[in-house]
């Protein structure tokens, strides 16, 4: 029998045109070697990089994103994306803690025009931290399907999590420290499981039920919930006429 | 239009007739931005540079002060704009020969230096640098590196071609080797190449010859060349650049070791009065020093840093903020002291440097390294240049210029900018281009546009109708790539991919015969995408896209496949898995550029007419600089008056008459038929953008509304009303501009007076106004000296913080000094005091101060007492700022678009900046700006149409809920909402859109989408990856 394969993180990285993009350039001119794990795409300002892209980027099993931008008061651009890219990749982070998916799969860093050696320190970093925590999925204890099921979640609820995002979310805070303090905050904590928590659990549901009807008990196992959560959600999902209770299967379906 | 064909990024040699416009010599920052200004005004320019690469100075430079902006960064994009500009040609590695002629039709004879390389041929891969056997000292590196014999002047460079320096390449030494003509594949190597003469005609000049940094070497000032940790600024710079020596590591010299104790010397070579220094101040060594401490206690956080110096000079704008920055770090001291360098420590190769304090007297510290703060001397070959130019110059070795206008030379036609004009930062090399531009313009109005060329492309085909063809090419980039990278098997899995219908390798895809290949494959293949895979977009999509537009193609059917700078140099070791990854990133591409949609780039008129807003001696001197060059111009004034402050200025430290300046411009503008006066008015109301403006203008009850294509805000400052020192209380207390008209009057008050007593920094350098006035020091200076001038007898004092006469104004600085002027420094903690007197009848002010150097308290009896009251921001600023969407400074002062590069422009399109209203200045920096701000705005005024990119956000309607998300995150304001059949949906104004996207990540519903990096495009990158 061959010895099982070194595990090759593969990460998909978004760089802002101006500082990060041209970093990584640097990076290259001064032949800083690092390994051959990222491979990128270009966009003009950090602050365009949604989270759907994040998302379908794991659900297509890249073992993390890395998103670079400018230093918080060098964007390029007036409306100063690389602050939104910020609480993006915070509430990217929450996102994927709750889908039981590692937050560390997630990296945003700064990168300057400039700094060519730092993007090579951040990539091998970053592949050296994938590597310790394996591969999607697996690293989590989770079957590829449920993986996949839990982002789908997710992605169909982003249109509400935008909503969310600008009512409740949209901060501006001088430097990186007062983003982390306001997303570990209590106060958005329990914001974030009122607003964003039971609709993401729902939507769950709703797509494991896409495939045939399950009982209570068979959602509990699949999404790692207790029965009774799972019995809250669906006494919510069939007020609004999202499930029904199938009586000859005696199991919960699509309405 | 003279159509002519148009040389690509890698080569730009004379054209056949051998004429221009102007003739620009000298490619630093303020040669490339005065050959931009000029360019896109639409004359033809020679630019004309003795290295063999532009750059100048700032390409050396780490980071720039007071942003710490990356130096390279910002600069690198002006040389590909220079390169590619069809009305610039660049002249590398050239040297002036001989001029005849006069203004307006110069015939200038210039020597091409032998490269020893064609221009043409080479690609600038480096294969020849790679093989040379010869390494040399690398000039750029300031010699602190090697690099080979033939060489890139340095990365970025352009023209990116090689050239060999015959000094030490073994062939012309005695004909030992030719390693590099063998290598090179494409013939460029010759190592046979003659000088070349070209005679060129042009109708005006400017000198952006800058400057040489002081040479400390010379007379072994503090043990440079004896001691090796002893290294001067410009070195210092390299040693902490990423593409420096050391790559980015702070190491020293005598043994590559991290430096735990830094000290900096300030002064060296500027400030002195013995041989071999220079008397001026150079005016950025404070800021440069305060940047360099900053960066290094970036790079190592206990590193321990001394500065030793004499007066803190932070007179630019937010300087005095960037000097706390660095004097706050921790293990930072600033010591104000003379110092000597006593002895370098024989095992350790340390320094000793002995200074003195007033508290401490004189002590002794060892250093691990020593930076040498040196300043700047007059360019090398400036006196040899003048004397072909036949212009003057100063005392000083600087070019002589007109103190009315100081980009003015003593010759007609012939201009000068940037650090020639005498010590200059950054910002003010680039202001003084762009108004040396102006002033070409004035001169040559009548040429404009003669002489322009454009590119001319082959009509477009519509594709809309075909299935995806795309074209993938892939580059060896000589070794670069294919050394590492398999190209033949990418090119292999290139064909299978779905959608490509044709795949070939190229040598180098940037060489114009690979361009001109790819464009006949567009073409004879019927190819509707291009993906090339090769290098950065960043530097080579102009490029491409120009040749897709060759083809016959939309220019946004192309994708650049970076295998280089993130493949095949970033994984050298790993070639199969840099094939692998190079495979999958040509996958990505193609999978990008079969969802790609042609755009237009978008078109819109351009109203011709200029507002300018506040008639001071910077507005009036941009308005009549406009009117002489073509354009109509509205001047709006809020007093009944033209003139502003200048009104309350009557001469200048170098001698200049104010007044009679004034009433001159005053009479030209009113004379001058282009010019709409409109004094005794406010703007009311602003709507529109770029090209097409209208403004609403109230005088008295009557409101007008002006359509014009551009703005310039000249609204000036105001003067501090002090609350401080009895002024208001006690009519002995005046502010110095009162004093200059009591001098001017010749009002008894100053006739009578024994005693004039000046104090400095009143309202300014305070918590509340965290800024220094610039001005008062030179104004305070200047009263000194008239009131000497006056009556020899009279005793005047100056009790001051920082004495901040820079540049040649130390000059005036010393001579008050010379004449008797007593100069007393106080601190901040401990003001002077103020107290009405009356001594037997005579009544006077009493000034108790404490004198630092005798340390005691001194009393000084004074019958006037002048307040340098500082320069505070305009009371209108606050509506203007709405009105124009254009941001205020902390200080209240107008933000420009970019402190370096961008000073007089807003980064609001068609709106920009001069005189005070940016920041407090002196007149001729005033006019220089006013020159300066009107090239900007020509820059717009004079094409037909402003060019919008096509990559800018639309709206689907239907989709559009109008819930507003969008709007509340455009920040340029481009989005708004319109009614519809449909209702309420949100629309892009194509004009003001930036196309950074961000919106697109607020729509909850997928509404607004940006052109060329839309979701869909974006999504099928990622499904490829």
């Amino acid at each position: 029998m061959s010895a099982p394969q070194e595990f090759k993180p593969r990460i998909l990285g978004f760089l802002c045109n101006w500082c990060s993009y041209a970093g990584a350039d640097l990076c290259g001119v001064s032949r800083y070697q690092y390994p051959p794990s990222i491979k990128v795409i270009r966009v003009m300002c950090s602050g365009r990089v949604d989270l759907e892209f994040v998302l379908r980027a794991l659900s297509n099993g890249k073992d993390g994103v890395f998103v670079g931008g400018c230093w918080l008061g060098e964007c390029h651009y007036v409306t100063e994306g690389n602050y939104d890219a910020l609480s993006m990749m915070h509430l990217g982070k929450k996102l994927l803690e709750c889908a039981g998916l590692n937050p560390d799969r997630l990296r945003l860093e700064w990168v300057s025009a400039s700094e060519g050696n730092r993007y090579a320190e951040i990539v091998t970093d970053f592949t050296a931290r994938l590597k310790e925590l394996g591969p999607l999925g697996a690293g989590e204890g989770m079957d590829k399907k449920t993986v996949n099921l839990k982002l789908e979640a997710i992605t169909r609820i982003l249109p509400y999590i935008k909503l969310v995002e600008r009512e409740k979310l949209r901060v501006r805070f001088a430097d990186k420290a007062g983003y982390e303090a306001f997303f570990s905050s209590d106060q958005l904590n329990s914001l974030f499981r009122e607003t964003i928590g039971e609709k993401l659990a729902i939507s769950q549901i709703m797509v494991l039920l896409q495939e045939r009807a399950l009982s209570t008990g068979e959602i509990a196992g699949s999404l790692g919930m207790s029965a009774s959560e799972v019995a809250k959600h669906l006494n919510t999902s069939a007020r609004a006429k999202l499930v029904r209770f199938d009586e000859q299967q005696k199991r919960f379906a699509l309405a | 239009m003279n159509i002519a064909p148009i040389s690509g990024l890698t080569a730009s040699g004379p054209k056949i007739d051998n004429k221009g416009d102007v003739m620009v010599v000298g490619g630093g920052i303020s040669g490339i931005q005065a050959s931009l200004d000029l360019a896109e005004a639409g004359f033809r320019v020679y630019l004309v540079d003795k290295s063999p690469a532009i750059g100048g100075k700032m390409s050396q430079l780490d980071k720039t002060f007071p942003t710490n902006d990356c130096s390279m960064c910002i600069e690198s994009p002006k040389f590909i704009e220079c390169s590619r500009h069809p009305n610039i040609d660049i002249l590398s590695n050239t040297e002036i020969h001989r001029v005849e002629g006069e203004a307006g039709s110069f015939r200038i004879t210039v020597t091409k230096k032998p490269r020893y390389v064609i221009e043409d041929k080479c690609t600038g891969c480096t294969t020849c640098a790679q093989y040379c056997p010869v390494q040399v000292p690398d000039p750029y590196n300031e010699n602190m590196s090697l690099t080979k014999a033939v060489h890139i002047h340095f990365s970025q460079a352009v023209p990116l071609i090689s050239y060999i320096d015959p000094e030490t390449c073994l062939y012309h030494q005695d004909e030992k080797c030719n390693i590099c003509v063998g290598v090179c594949q494409h013939g460029a190597i010759d190592l046979h190449q003659k000088p070349e003469t070209l005679e060129i005609g042009v109708g005006a000049v400017v000198l952006s010859l800058g400057y040489e940094a002081f040479n400390p070497a010379v007379r072994g000032d503090f043990g440079y060349g004896t001691m090796k940790n002893v290294v001067t600024s410009l070195e210092f710079e390299r040693i902490i650049s990423a593409t420096g020596p050391y790559e980015g590591e702070i190491r020293r010299p005598s043994d590559g070791k991290h430096p735990h104790r830094i000290a900096w010397i300030q002064c060296v070579g500027s400030r002195q009065v013995i041989p071999g220094g220079n008397t001026y101040c150079s005016s950025v060594c404070c800021a440069y020093t305060q940047k360099q401490v900053i960066l290094a206690k970036d790079h190592y956080a206990d590193l321990d840093v001394t500065v030793f110096h004499n007066d803190i000079r932070a007179f630019g704008k937010d300087f005095e903020r960037y000097y706390q920055r660095a004097e706050r770090l921790s293990d930072v001291r600033f010591v104000r002291s003379y110092v000597s360098v006593g002895r370098e420590v024989p095992a350790s190769r340390n320094v000793t440097i002995r200074y003195a304090t007033d508290s401490e007297g004189v002590k002794e510290e060892e250093f691990d390294l020593v930076v040498l703060s040196v300043g700047m001397s007059p360019p090398k070959d400036g006196a040899e240049l003048a004397k072909k130019f036949g212009i003057e110059l100063n005392a000083h070795g600087f070019c002589k210029t007109n103190p009315l206008n100081p980009i003015e030379t003593s010759r007609p036609g012939i201009f000068v900018s940037g650090a020639f004009q005498g010590p200059a930062d950054i910002p003010e090399s680039v202001v003084s281009a762009s108004g040396a531009a102006a002033l070409c313009g004035q001169l040559l109005a009548e040429q404009r546009g003669k002489l322009s060329r454009e590119r001319v492309y082959p009509p477009e085909r519509d594709v809309s109708q075909e299935e995806p063809k795309v074209g993938v090419f892939v580059c060896h980039c000589g070794a670069n790539i294919g050394r590492v990278v398999d190209v033949p098997s990418v090119v292999e899995f290139a064909s299978k991919l779905k959608n490509v219908t044709h795949a070939q390798e190229s040598l180098f895809a940037c060489s114009t015969e690979n361009a001109q290949q790819i464009s006949d494959a567009i073409r004879d293949k019927g190819l509707n995408r291009v993906v090339i895979a090769a290098c950065t977009p960043r530097t080579h999509e102009p490029l491409f896209r120009d040749t897709c537009r060759e083809g016959g193609i939309n220019q946004y059917f192309f994708d650049m496949a970076n295998i280089r700078e993130h493949c095949s140099w970033v994984h050298s070791r790993e070639k199969e898995e840099a094939t692998e990854k190079a495979k999958d990133i040509v996958r990505m591409s193609v999978a990008r550029t079969t969802l790609l949609e042609p755009l237009q780039e978008i078109e819109l008129p351009i109203n011709k007419a200029v507002l300018v807003i506040g008639g001071g001696i910077a507005g009036m001197t941009s308005a009549l600089n406009m009117a002489v060059q073509g354009f109509e111009v509205y001047l709006v004034e809020r007093d009944d008056d033209l003139g502003g402050m200048a009104r309350r200025i009557h001469y200048t430290l170098e001698g200049m008459d104010v007044q009679a300046f004034l009433a001159d411009l005053t009479r030209k503008v009113y004379q001058h038929p282009s010019i709409h006066v409109v004094t005794g008015s406010v703007v009311k109301e602003v709507a529109g953008y770029v090209g097409n403006f209208t403004t609403r203008v109230q005088t008295g009850r009557r409101t007008r509304e002006i359509r014009h294509g551009a703005v310039i805000v000249a609204i000036g400052a105001e003067e501090y009303k002090p609350a401080e020192y009895l002024y208001g209380e006690n009519e002995r207390v005046v502010t110095l501009l009162e004093l200059e008209g009591r001098i001017a009057s010749r009002d008894e008050t100053v006739m009578n007076a024994e005693n004039v007593v000046m104090i400095q920094c009143v309202g300014c350098r305070t918590a509340e106004r965290n800024y220094c006035s610039r001005v008062c020091c030179s104004q305070a200076i200047k009263n000194a000296l008239k009131l000497k001038q006056m009556r020899p007898g009279i005793e005047v004092t100056i009790i001051f913080r920082d004495m901040r006469t820079y540049g040649f104004k130390e000059d005036y600085y010393r001579e008050a000094a010379s004449k008797g002027v007593r100069f007393i420094r106080y601190e901040p903690g401990d003001k002077p005091l103020v107290e009405a007197v009356d001594e037997g009848g005579r009544k006077m002010l009493r000034i108790t101060v404490a004198d630092p150097i005798l340390g005691q308290r001194l009393a000084l009896d004074a019958d006037l007492l002048a307040l340098a009251a500082a320069v505070v921001p305009s009371s209108t600023r606050h509506e203007l700022s709405k009105m124009f969407k254009v941001p205020l400074n902390p200080d209240g002062f107008f933000q420009e678009a970019h402190v370096k590069l961008r000073p007089l422009d807003f980064a609001a399109d068609g709106v920009f900046l001069c005189g005070t209203a940016h920041y407090p200045k002196h007149v001729s920096e005033a006019i220089s700006q006013a020159y300066g701000a009107a090239s900007r705005a020509i820059n717009v005024l004079s094409k037909n149409s402003v060019t919008a990119t096509g990559a800018i956000c639309d709206v689907h309607e239907d989709a559009c809920v109008a819930c507003g998300a969008c709007i509340s995150a455009c920040t340029y304001d481009a989005i708004d909402f319109y009614d519809t059949s449909a209702g309420r949906k949100a629309r892009v104004n194509p004009v003001l859109c930036k196309g950074d996207g961000l919106c697109n990540t607020k729509c909850p519903t997928k509404a607004i989408y940006l052109n060329h990096y839309t979701d869909e495009e974006i999504l099928c990158q990622i499904d490829a990856a």
